[in-house]
């Protein structure tokens, strides 16, 4: 995980008033990045034509990316909202825009909107709306001007959550208040896989083969050991220009596989980022033309799955005598092993096997520096007696609501019995 | 290129006064615009001080060719999001030379409806959700569709995200931006069930200008298909079988529905729609059976049904305004390629002048 930054409190992020420019994502960043696509033999689009972003044959100049670069601010004082939320699956994002009168800058300022469930396996014809409940603002990237990004959560409309929206419970979680004095912060390690369009095959490996085994990848540079960066780097600044307190990049083990990390964040505020970030990145890769995949293990066989390690850590444990509370807390998690992997994401099976730095999904382990263990204590937070601890068994297509109100409520609100106690640290060698 | 580029956007108001006006007006088929500019000596923002013009109309099946001219009659103006500056988009109708509407000038008699005392108390409000649909040039397959094949079935799409699910989205979002650049009252957009699909959302706008404003927004999304090399195509339900069909659901309230005890306005005026339930559906676009089907989120076209967050019925009434005792009705018959003039109208005059 990257340096510990200052988390930023999000809902407190003001949206300015003007802008000198339109959209921040420039031409020239674009045109790039489809060079590199035809490199790779990525996105084909079907016929002749590159279905996502045009360029046709008949126009002779590209008056499209014209409009949509515009910056509507000396027009009008109009904005668009994009109101994002979470899908039937669990896992896949969908938005819709608004006009609204004027720049917004805080999320209680938004209007509740709602959507058609029945489309979204949400809910029933018959009685098909879904009400929408703005939660956090960004700023759009896509749109830029005063545009923002809304994270919304769903509800009936008699005020219920919905069985997908797991946001509710996180929140009421991160409200109580034991947790709220513990302050409780999130780094969260968003692993993903690329794919080549139609043939979903990941990017930059030969269609109808394998490229070179794992070794030269990982954080690698060259036009035959990194596959898209461009959208990587775009994806950085990207969340940067949101206001997503993302805080670094690499390159995976996997060829064709990337990560990025997002934090230090507050409690409630992890999930937000970390699903408005992965609904840019999708925006991105469909820009691109490639497709996003979260599956924990998207390639069978001697290839590194893909995982959302979380590193986490509070008040008590950051200050003096703060080790002790990690273990403690390290014990607490061992005695919920199960609740927690079956809420750690779908396929989880395929990735944690014991073998690619993962510990295996029936066993709870933990180590300092030790890559091949549940949890993951670093060699500074041992040596300077205080720190934070690292999750190593979230896939990659977990909810961050649910992975981040887990670990508070395990560590922070459960208390098991002294025997249960006592016999978990025998069992995981932890003297507490 | 680069040249072409200085030029097609070259800021006139340093050196000139003078301004493009692009005239727009309806064709032959009822569904086909078409345009053409002209230099006025200088800026215009009302509509009367535009002068009349003229056109060929024995070449878009208006008129014979021994008596060829229609007139005509500027009637809302836009900001043109193509030429910018002071140049203007301009809304027209169709005239004979005698000042007699052409049959396809479906304007002249939404207007008469609209300033009738009754209607006018009433300040109608539409909220109109044209959805469309994009097509590859040569071929005519969805864009985004295998050609020779066809995608996933219907589910990840709507409102989707992704290079695998969304296919497009660069034409929407110009088109949202440079309708709000032009004045028009654009609300919203989503991407649609099918994929290729998409809706945008115009309102709320008050009588005539609802018409006004979907027909320059068609246009402009036009403009912008034929740069991006796609077709646009407002058939009800491009692709037959289990794929969605394309609708213009209209939302519309009038005075008496948005203040309290609204919902018993609502219940009558929807009742007064039940018993015109063919009139409206012989207006509603040509094609519209192969659409309404009473499934893939229709009601069938032969029966007459509203309900509460319904979409499967002719009239849906919202959850809110249900519960708020006011509010609005959504009539989810109309065809993607309905005439808003003729649609808006006939509502108002079903609602409001006629009686059973």
């Amino acid at each position: 995980m990257a340096h510990i930054l200052a988390p930023s409190t999000q809902w407190q992020m003001r949206v300015p008033k003007s802008s000198t420019f339109g959209s921040p994502i420039a031409t020239k960043m674009w045109s790039s990045l489809f060079l590199k696509q035809n490199m790779h033999g990525a996105a084909k689009a079907t016929g002749k034509f590159r279905v996502l972003a045009l360029q046709s044959d008949n126009s002779t100049v590209n008056r499209v990316e014209q409009l949509l670069n515009m910056d509507v601010t000396p027009y009008t004082d109009k904005i668009i909202a994009e109101y994002i939320w979470i899908g039937g699956s669990g896992i896949d994002t969908r938005s819709k825009s608004r006009t609204l009168a004027k720049p917004v800058e805080h999320p209680s300022e938004l209007p509740k909107w709602n959507y058609d469930g029945s489309s979204t396996g949400q809910a029933p014809g018959d009685d098909s709306e879904v009400i929408l409940y703005p939660q956090a603002i960004f700023k759009d990237p896509f749109r830029g001007g005063n545009n923002i990004l809304v994270i919304c959560d769903t509800y009936t409309p008699a005020g219920e959550p919905i069985p997908t929206n797991k946001r509710h419970k996180a929140a009421e979680i991160f409200s109580n208040k034991k947790v709220v004095d513990e302050v409780p912060w999130f780094g969260i390690e968003q692993e993903y896989t690329l794919l080549q369009q139609n043939v979903k095959w990941p990017l930059g490996w030969p269609v109808g083969g394998y490229p070179g085994p794992q070794g030269p990848y990982y954080c690698g540079a060259g036009a035959d050991k990194s596959f898209g960066r461009d959208i990587s780097d775009a994806h950085y600044k990207a969340c940067l220009y949101a206001g997503i307190n993302i805080s670094g990049t690499n390159g995976e083990v996997m060829p064709g596989q990337w990560e990025y990390q997002v934090g230090p964040s507050v409690g409630i505020e992890a999930g937000d980022h970390i699903w408005c970030s992965r609904y840019i990145l999708e925006r991105i890769t469909e820009q691109a033309g490639v497709v996003l995949s979260l599956d924990p293990k998207p390639i069978e066989g001697d290839w590194n799955g893909a995982g959302c390690h979380t590193n986490y850590s509070t008040k008590s444990m950051r200050e003096e005598g703060g080790f002790e509370v990690i273990k403690k807390a390290i014990l607490n998690l061992s005695l919920r092993h199960k609740e927690h992997i079956s809420a750690y994401g779908e396929g989880n099976e395929r990735r944690l096997t014991g073998k690619h730095e993962t510990a295996s999904i029936d066993t709870f382990s933990w180590g300092v520096a030790n890559r091949g263990c549940s949890i993951r204590v670093g060699r500074d937070t041992e040596k300077n007696g205080k720190g934070y601890l690292e999750d190593r068994r979230p896939a990659s297509n977990m909810d961050p609501y649910v992975v981040t109100g887990l670990l508070a409520e395990t560590t922070l609100l459960y208390e098991p019995t002294l025997e249960a106690e006592a016999l978990a640290a025998q069992k995981i060698a932890l003297k507490v | 290129m680069s040249l072409l580029n200085d030029l097609i956007n070259l800021d006139l108001s340093d050196t000139t006064e003078k301004i493009i006006a692009e005239y727009i007006w309806i064709g032959g088929s009822g569904m086909d615009l078409r345009s053409k500019a002209r230099t006025l000596p200088g800026p215009v923002s009302d509509p009367s001080k535009l002068p009349k013009w003229n056109y060929d109309g024995s070449s878009t099946n208006q008129a014979p060719g021994d008596d060829s001219e229609v007139i005509l009659y500027p009637q809302a103006i836009f900001k043109d999001p193509f030429r910018k500056g002071n140049n203007i988009l301009v809304m027209c109708d169709a005239y004979t030379p005698a000042g007699e509407p052409i049959p396809t000038n479906k304007r002249f008699n939404a207007a008469k409806i609209f300033s009738h005392p009754d209607v006018v108390a009433e300040e109608p409000w539409y909220g109109i959700e044209q959805e469309y649909t994009l097509l590859q040039k040569d071929t005519k397959w969805p864009l985004g569709w295998p050609v020779g094949g066809f995608p996933g079935p219907q589910g990840p799409y709507y409102c989707g995200v992704g290079a695998d699910k969304s296919f497009g989205r660069d034409i929407v979002d110009s088109h949202y931006k440079a309708c709000l650049y032009a004045g028009v009252n654009i609300s919203g957009i989503n991407g649609e069930v099918m994929p290729g699909q998409w809706e945008f959302q115009v309102g709320p706008t008050v009588g005539i200008s609802s018409g006004d404003q979907i027909w320059i927004a068609r246009y402009i999304l036009e403009r912008i298909t034929e740069i991006a090399g796609v077709v646009l195509s407002f058939d009800p339900k491009p692709i037959p079988g289990d794929w969605n069909g394309a609708g213009a659901h209209t939302n519309y309230s009038t005075k008496s529905m948005r203040n309290d005890g609204g919902i018993d306005v609502i219940k009558k005026a929807i009742e007064k729609l039940g018993l015109r339930h063919k009139e409206h559906i012989a207006a509603y676009g040509e094609g519209n059976e192969r659409r309404l089907t009473g499934r893939h989120e229709t009601a069938d076209i032969n029966t007459f049904s509203w309900g509460v967050a319904n979409r499967g019925a002719s009239i849906r009434v919202g959850r809110d305004t249900e519960k708020d005792g006011k509010g609005y009705f959504e009539d989810r018959r109309p065809a993607s390629n309905m005439d808003p003039y003729v649609v808006t109208s006939m509502i108002a005059e079903t609602t409001i002048l006629w009686k059973p």
